[in-house]
């Protein structure tokens, strides 16, 4: 309860409510196997490496990685699973004078990382622009591509919820000879997830943005590229050998893995996979789409245009995320008188500086969906913006 | 339970939609300060003119919420034409208000609880102490303002 109300949860993008399935796969990792993974020959420590492992199995199979578990490492979360792609495959892949090529509408996570390698580099940072329509404009895709050796985007924007075309993108980033990585933090617990099919080369996201826990993020390419990226951090785990002289760096995804990793989370993780297996991400997508749909229809019609949305009107290729802008109204306002029916939603420039000012805002109000949102959360949240509407008028 | 009707006073609601001494002064003479909250993206900018000790004229632009915006408007009218020994008085008096129920909380025998009949309309403002998150939006003009008095004196 928040304010006598009951809680009216509108920040999944931020981060998702984890089902009660996958709080039970962590209690029960703690209260009855928990050990640390790998080496230990006792049964919990088997037991515990098994949950580990397990969760990386679920996550190859859940985004259909080509070659499975050994393509997928874990890291923090997807800021630095980004990082870990600047940092290691960047360092090694990039030189001066080389472009990667990102989007006017990123989260800071997948701004700020090629930031650092361009001061540390001399590499180039360009913009594909983002249209009036909230879409990429990709009229000079061809021209943005020249001397492009990497392309990181979003598979949907965390501010406007507009999905972007990664498969097309992916086609011609390889036709320019350039490589593709996804920050999909946004996407992949909304809707089906296909790495295969979408022929990318590296893919980012976070377990607590798909009900899993906090504390996770998965990094994703091709065990090609992943067998000759050299590691990151170092330390116990991602090694084969140590000795006075040297080391040899473990092969595989564990090489980026060092230290105890997230064993509960990762049981978490592996409980939140099969949950949104059994939901069925078509009907996660379709749920998510039609609650979109009707709270746009209602915004546009209710508020005498007092409230605009920030991001596309056609819910195709559009998730479920709804910036809005209350005219006269700060969004730490509307916030706030949200907050007092209960309703959670972000206000703020969401880590993405560069597309508010792209649209001269400050900061909007976020109200964004998951799985188990109800048509009566965005009942909720009309009432509490007529309020805040009436209140500033 | 906090109560919105204690946050958004109709004194704070008229101060953000008719903001008092808007506008900027010429640099020199006047001094020109910007304050930021880099959390939110509000921005203020303070122009101050100060003749023989006598804060003559004070400015503001700058953008923000409905806190923010209010509590500089406020501030200007409470300053403008203040001695500076007045105008620091005020500030710290301000501050004081804003960190009172954090005070009240630790159940530290602070003495200077501050008689909020002394500040006039800035006592609207007293209600922001009960949203802890909003504190900061009330005291970024005064922080910006007790900057520009450190350079007038420094």
């Amino acid at each position: 309860m928040i304010n006598d109300r009951p809680i009216t949860y509108l920040d999944s993008a931020a981060s998702s409510v984890p089902p009660r399935a996958v709080i039970e796969a962590m209690s029960r990792h703690y209260e009855r196997r928990h050990a640390n993974v790998h080496r230990g020959v006792y049964q919990t420590a088997n037991e515990s490496t098994h949950d580990y492992e397990s969760a990386r199995e679920a996550i190859a199979r859940f985004i259909n990685a080509p070659a499975g578990a050994n393509e997928i490492v874990f890291t923090k979360n997807t800021t630095e699973s980004i990082n870990l792609l600047a940092k290691s495959w960047g360092a090694a892949n990039l030189k001066a004078g080389d472009v990667v090529l990102v989007s006017e509408m990123e989260h800071h996570a997948n701004i700020v990382p090629w930031f650092q390698l361009r001061e540390a580099l001399g590499i180039e940072v360009r913009f594909i622009p983002v249209g009036d329509d909230f879409r990429l404009d990709l009229t000079t895709i061809d021209e943005l591509l020249e001397g492009v050796k990497l392309v990181s985007v979003t598979s949907m924007s965390n501010v406007l919820g507009t999905v972007n075309p990664i498969k097309d993108l992916a086609q011609i980033a390889h036709r320019h000879g350039a490589l593709i990585a996804v920050d999909a933090a946004q996407s992949v617990g909304h809707s089906p997830t296909d790495v295969t099919e979408l022929d990318v080369d590296f893919f980012a996201f976070s377990a607590h943005k798909m009900l899993g826990p906090t504390g996770l993020g998965i990094f994703w390419t091709r065990q090609e590229i992943l067998a000759d990226m050299p590691p990151f951090l170092g330390g116990g785990g991602m090694i084969t050998d140590v000795s006075s002289t040297g080391y040899v760096p473990a092969k595989g995804p564990t090489r980026f893995e060092a230290g105890t990793p997230p064993i509960a989370e990762a049981a978490g993780l592996g409980a939140a996979v099969l949950y949104l297996e059994g939901l069925g991400m078509d009907n996660v997508h379709e749920h998510e789409h039609h609650l979109t749909e009707d709270a746009l229809s209602r915004l546009e019609t209710e508020f005498d245009g007092r409230i605009r949305v920030i991001g596309p009107r056609d819910t195709i290729a559009r998730g479920g995320v709804i910036s809005l802008d209350v005219e006269g109204v700060h969004a730490h306002d509307v916030a706030q008188v949200l907050d007092q029916f209960g309703v959670c939603v972000r206000p703020g420039h969401h880590c993405a500086k560069p597309l508010m000012k792209r649209f001269n805002l400050i900061a909007t109000a976020r109200a964004s969906y998951g799985p188990y949102s109800l048509i009566q959360d965005t009942d909720v949240l009309l009432e509490a913006l007529t309020d805040a509407v009436k209140l500033f008028g | 339970m906090s109560n919105l009707e204690d946050l958004y006073r109709e004194v704070i609601l008229d101060h953000y939609r008719s903001p008092r001494n808007r506008g900027e002064l010429a640099t020199p003479p006047a001094i020109r300060v910007e304050g930021f909250n880099p959390l939110c993206g509000d921005e203020i900018v303070v122009y101050l003119m100060v003749e023989d000790g006598v804060l003559t004229n004070i400015k503001l632009t700058g953008h923000g919420c409905s806190i923010s915006q209010s509590s500089s408007s406020l501030m200007s009218a409470a300053v403008k034409g203040k001695t500076l020994t007045q105008v620091r008085d005020t500030i710290i008096k301000f501050k004081q208000l804003m960190t009172v129920h954090e005070t009240s909380l630790e159940s530290s025998p602070n003495p200077e609880v501050v008689d909020v009949r002394t500040l006039g309309e800035l006592a609207a403002l007293q209600g922001v102490v009960k949203f802890p998150v909003r504190i900061k939006c009330a005291t970024l003009a005064w922080n910006t303002l007790s900057q520009a008095l450190d350079e007038v004196s420094g």
